[in-house]
C-alpha cells in the first residue's frame, strides 16, 4: 500500500473517530452541569467562527469580496425579516450571483 | 444588546437543564401556526436543500485533491470516509504543499476534532443508541449539526439531521468524483452564489439561539472574534476550533446557574 493511500485511511480512520467519541461519551459525564452547558454553547461558538471565516477569509487571508458579504447582508434582511430558512439561503446566494454576474468582486 | 423583553422570560431556556432542544424556539422561526405536519416537513425539506447547495462544493475539493497529487480513487476514499470538508482540504493542501504525509494527516485529523465537541452535543439531541451510533457518526459535520440544534424537539431534529446527512453526504461524494475527474472545470460554484451558502445556512441556523439570550450572542460574537483574529497566523480550521474558547470562557465564568446571567450582563 502506498503511503499517499496510508496518509488517506488514517485521515478518515482519525475523522470518524473523532466523531464517535462524542455519541459514545458516557451520560453520566453529560449529567455535569458544565459540560451539558459547555456542549450546548460549543456549536454557537464553532458555527459563529465558521460564518466569520467564511465570510471575511480566504485561505489565511482576510479578504473582503463585496459579493460575498452582500450575500451575507441580504440573510440578515431576511432573517429580520423572519423570512423561512429556504429563501433566506436562497436570496443570499442569489445576491452574490447577480452581483458578480453584474462584475462585483 | 438583549431588548428587555427578550430577558427573564418564563421558561427561559438556558435555566432550564432539559436535555432535549427547547420547545420555545420554534415561536422564533417562522412556524405556521395549526400546521403541525409542517414540523415534520419542514426539517428534512430544510435539510434536504442545504446538503444539495453545500455539496456542490466538493467539486472544488475533487479538482483541488486531484491536483495536489491524490488519484480520483483516493480522493473519493476521503469523501466517502473522511467525510469532513475542513480535513479533507486540510490533508490535500499539505500533499500539495510537499510537507510530510504523517504531519498533512495530523493536521487533518486535529481539524476534526470539533465534530468530537458537535457529536457531545448531539448525543444528547439524537439519543442515538447501540450501532446506530456508528452511522450517525459519519453524519456529524457542521451542516447536519446546525441544522439539528436549530429544530424544535428531538423528532424534528432526528429528522433534519437525518436529511442532511443523506443528501450532503450523496451529493459531496457525486461532486468529489466529477470534480476529480474534471468537471470542476466547467464552472464555477462561486458564480451561482454556492460558496455564500455555507455562511448564510449556518447564520439562519444559529439565528434562534442568537435571539434566545445574551450568553449565546457574547459566545457567537467571541467565537466569529477569535476565528477571524487567528486567520492570518494559524492554518486554516485551526481558528474555527479555537472559537469554541469563547464558550469554554462563558461556562467557567461562573456557576452554571449563574454563568448566563453574569454573560448577560456583560454582553450589554
Amino acid at each position: 500500500m502506498s503511503a499517499m493511500w496510508i496518509a488517506v485511511l488514517a485521515t478518515a480512520a482519525g475523522c470518524y473517530a473523532l466523531k464517535l467519541t462524542g455519541l459514545i461519551v458516557p451520560e453520566r459525564l453529560l449529567a455535569s452541569p458544565r459540560l451539558r452547558r459547555f456542549a450546548e454553547l460549543v456549536p454557537v461558538a464553532l458555527l459563529a467562527g465558521l460564518v466569520a471565516v467564511q465570510a471575511g477569509a480566504k485561505g489565511s487571508a482576510l479578504v473582503l469580496d463585496p459579493a460575498r458579504l452582500a450575500g451575507l447582508a441580504a440573510a440578515v434582511v431576511a432573517l429580520l425579516l423572519r423570512a423561512p430558512f429556504l429563501v433566506v439561503i436562497v436570496v443570499a446566494a442569489a445576491t452574490a450571483a447577480l452581483l458578480r454576474l453584474a462584475g462585483v468582486g | 444588546m438583549a431588548t428587555p423583553h427578550e430577558r427573564g422570560r418564563p421558561g427561559d431556556p438556558v435555566r432550564d437543564d432539559s436535555p432535549v432542544v427547547r420547545p420555545e424556539r420554534e415561536g422564533t422561526r417562522a412556524v405556521h401556526p395549526g400546521r403541525e405536519d409542517a414540523r415534520a416537513v419542514r426539517p428534512v425539506r430544510d435539510g434536504i436543500l442545504l446538503g444539495l447547495a453545500v455539496g456542490v462544493s466538493g467539486l472544488a475539493f475533487g479538482a483541488a485533491a486531484v491536483s495536489a497529487g491524490l488519484s480520483v480513487w483516493q480522493a473519493s476514499a476521503l469523501s466517502l470516509l473522511a467525510y469532513t470538508g475542513a480535513s479533507q482540504f486540510a490533508l490535500a493542501g499539505a500533499i500539495a504543499s510537499g510537507g510530510s504525509l504523517l504531519a498533512g494527516a495530523t493536521g487533518a485529523i486535529l481539524l476534526g476534532s470539533r465534530n468530537a465537541l458537535y457529536s457531545l452535543r448531539l448525543a444528547d439531541v439524537l439519543r442515538v443508541r447501540g450501532l446506530a451510533r456508528l452511522l450517525a457518526a459519519q453524519g456529524v459535520t457542521d451542516e447536519s449539526t446546525a441544522l439539528a440544534l436549530a429544530q424544535p424537539d428531538p423528532a424534528a431534529a432526528r429528522a433534519g439531521f437525518g436529511a442532511t446527512f443523506a443528501a450532503l453526504y450523496l451529493t459531496w461524494n457525486a461532486a468529489t468524483l466529477a470534480g476529480a475527474i474534471g468537471a470542476g472545470r466547467v464552472g464555477s460554484p462561486a458564480a451561482l452564489g454556492l460558496d455564500v451558502v455555507g455562511p448564510a445556512a449556518f447564520l439562519a441556523l444559529i439565528w434562534p439561539r442568537l435571539a434566545s439570550g445574551g450568553t449565546e450572542r457574547a459566545v457567537a460574537a467571541g467565537g466569529a472574534v477569535i476565528a477571524l483574529t487567528l486567520t492570518p497566523v494559524l492554518p486554516p480550521g485551526a481558528p474555527v476550533i479555537l472559537a469554541s474558547v469563547a464558550a469554554l470562557t462563558a461556562v467557567l465564568g461562573g456557576r452554571p446557574d449563574v454563568a448566563r446571567d453574569t454573560a448577560t450582563e456583560a454582553a450589554q
